[in-house]
């Protein structure tokens, strides 16, 4: 068991968990935050990013315990009280979802994307949205709509 | 996940020690493949030696015109990389294509040498650029570190500490995407160093990643796609799968490389 600390969407929180428990588990069972999603085994599909120490990992794939004193934003984290991040936004006035399972990862994944393009200059095109998308699947949209969900919350960020 | 015991050590005589004291202990670096496969039961070590903390561990510096990447640089770090961008460009295009960009945040160039899948990348670039891989017991040309399918010449308890690559005249990867896996379904890494030219494959060989050694003469002689073109590919010991049969694969081969010239 390891007794381990860090901070959560600007809460420190703290527990005593086995060393084998993934970040995911720990929000989830011990934190009750359950908008970061698990949908694979195999750290395939992306609906359990969340940003650590800035930087978008698979919370399914990342060990709680060697995160002593990690900054962690959630997707519950991300909105401002009631006004919605413009991601969030953004997915919500393009369709960027249907049944929602996928949502929380993506629209982790998109902040980190366009953060990264604007601290490098480099322009966020369609192609490259898709590109870096690889690591999130979606079940209904077709994509689509996600793409241009993100462009449009790029332009707004 | 089978119960574990999670270290993070502080040095690498305390990773030693604690490699050596586990029942079954393991280091453990970015965990995208470790802990994938914990998750699967495909692998339950009793301890699990965290090696990022390690100073010295991670991080790039360039001496004249050789690359030292420390083991537990990400995949992210190596393609973001100045040094690396101006002396191996091809070396940052390599790790700028691992995965998705959650991945590459967490994987370690030490953590995918030394678990050598016969579909990882950066096993052809570093076999391509003559790299010595730096161990915290000696110093291993890649032409001896990778033997086999996920095997290496690593011996229990030794840690890889850092890579070192000399800057190439001239060098490209291409890789063929497997799109589930996004893994190299064939991926050809091609160089003009020191050493010559040097052509390696990986996602193609049962054996794991290989030079191919009729490639390499036809492009020694005429480095131009053309020159592959005479270049017979056999598909003898070539991987065959629901992706790709080995005739598949030895196409894929030639015409990567071809490209990979054409993009150096
Ligand atoms: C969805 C997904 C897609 C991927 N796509 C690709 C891809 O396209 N191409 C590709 O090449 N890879 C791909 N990978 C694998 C990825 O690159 C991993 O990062 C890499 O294989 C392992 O690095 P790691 O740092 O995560 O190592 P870990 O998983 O932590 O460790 C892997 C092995 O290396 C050992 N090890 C770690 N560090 C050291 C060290 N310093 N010295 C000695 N042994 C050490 C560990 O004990 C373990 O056996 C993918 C992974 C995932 C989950
Ligand atoms: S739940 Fe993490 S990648 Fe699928
Ligand atoms: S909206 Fe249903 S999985 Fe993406």
């Amino acid at each position: 068991m390891t007794n381990i600390k860090m901070t959560v969407n600007g809460k420190s929180v703290s527990g005593e968990v086995p060393d084998e428990t993934l970040l995911s588990e720990f929000l989830r069972e011990n934190l009750r935050l359950t908008g970061t999603h698990v949908g694979c085994d195999t750290s395939q599909c992306g609906a359990c990013v969340v940003h650590v120490n800035g930087k978008a990992l698979k919370a399914c794939t990342t060990l709680a315990a060697s995160l002593e004193g990690a900054e962690v934003t959630t997707i519950e984290g991300l909105a401002n009280g009631g006004e919605l991040h413009p991601m969030q936004q953004a997915f919500n006035d393009n369709h960027g979802l249907q049944c929602g399972f996928c949502t929380p990862g993506m629209i982790m994944t998109s902040v980190d994307m366009v953060n990264r393009y604007k601290a490098e200059g480099k322009e966020l095109t369609e192609e490259a949205i898709r590109d870096e998308l690889e690591g999130n699947i979606c079940r209904c949209t077709g994509y689509h709509n996600i793409v241009k969900s993100v462009e449009d919350a790029a332009a707004k960020m | 996940m089978y119960p574990t015991k999670y270290h993070k050590a502080a040095s690498i005589d305390d990773a030693v020690a604690a490699l050596n004291a586990g029942e079954d202990a393991k280091l453990l670096a970015g965990g995208q493949t470790l802990i994938a496969a914990m998750k699967q039961h495909l692998a339950a070590p009793s301890d699990l030696i965290d090696v990022r903390a390690i100073d010295g561990m991670s991080g790039v510096s360039a001496d004249g015109d050789t690359l030292v990447i420390g083991a537990a640089t990400t995949h992210a770090e190596v393609a973001g990389n100045a040094d690396v961008q101006r002396l191996c460009p091809a070396l940052a295009a390599l790790a700028g294509g691992i995965g998705d960009p959650a991945v590459r945040y967490a994987g370690t160039i030490g953590g995918s040498i030394a678990n050598n899948d016969p579909s990882a990348d950066y096993p052809a670039g570093l076999l391509a650029l003559g790299a010595t891989i730096v161990t915290n017991t000696r110093e291993i040309a890649a032409d001896d570190f990778f033997e086999g399918l996920f095997t290496t010449a690593l011996e229990d308890g030794e840690i890889i500490t850092s890579v070192r690559v000399n800057a190439p005249k001239r060098a490209a990867y291409i890789k063929f995407r497997q799109p589930a896996s996004l893994f190299a379904l064939v991926g050809v890494f091609v160089a003009d160093g020191a050493g010559g030219v040097r052509v390696a494959v990986t996602g193609a060989g049962e054996d794991g990643v290989f030079r191919h050694a009729g490639l390499e003469e036809a492009l020694s002689a005429d480095w131009a796609s053309s020159a592959a073109d005479s270049v017979s590919v056999d598909s003898d010991g070539l991987l065959s799968d629901i992706h790709g049969s080995a005739a598949y694969r030895a196409n894929l081969i030639k015409v990567l490389t071809k490209r990979a010239v054409e993009a150096s």
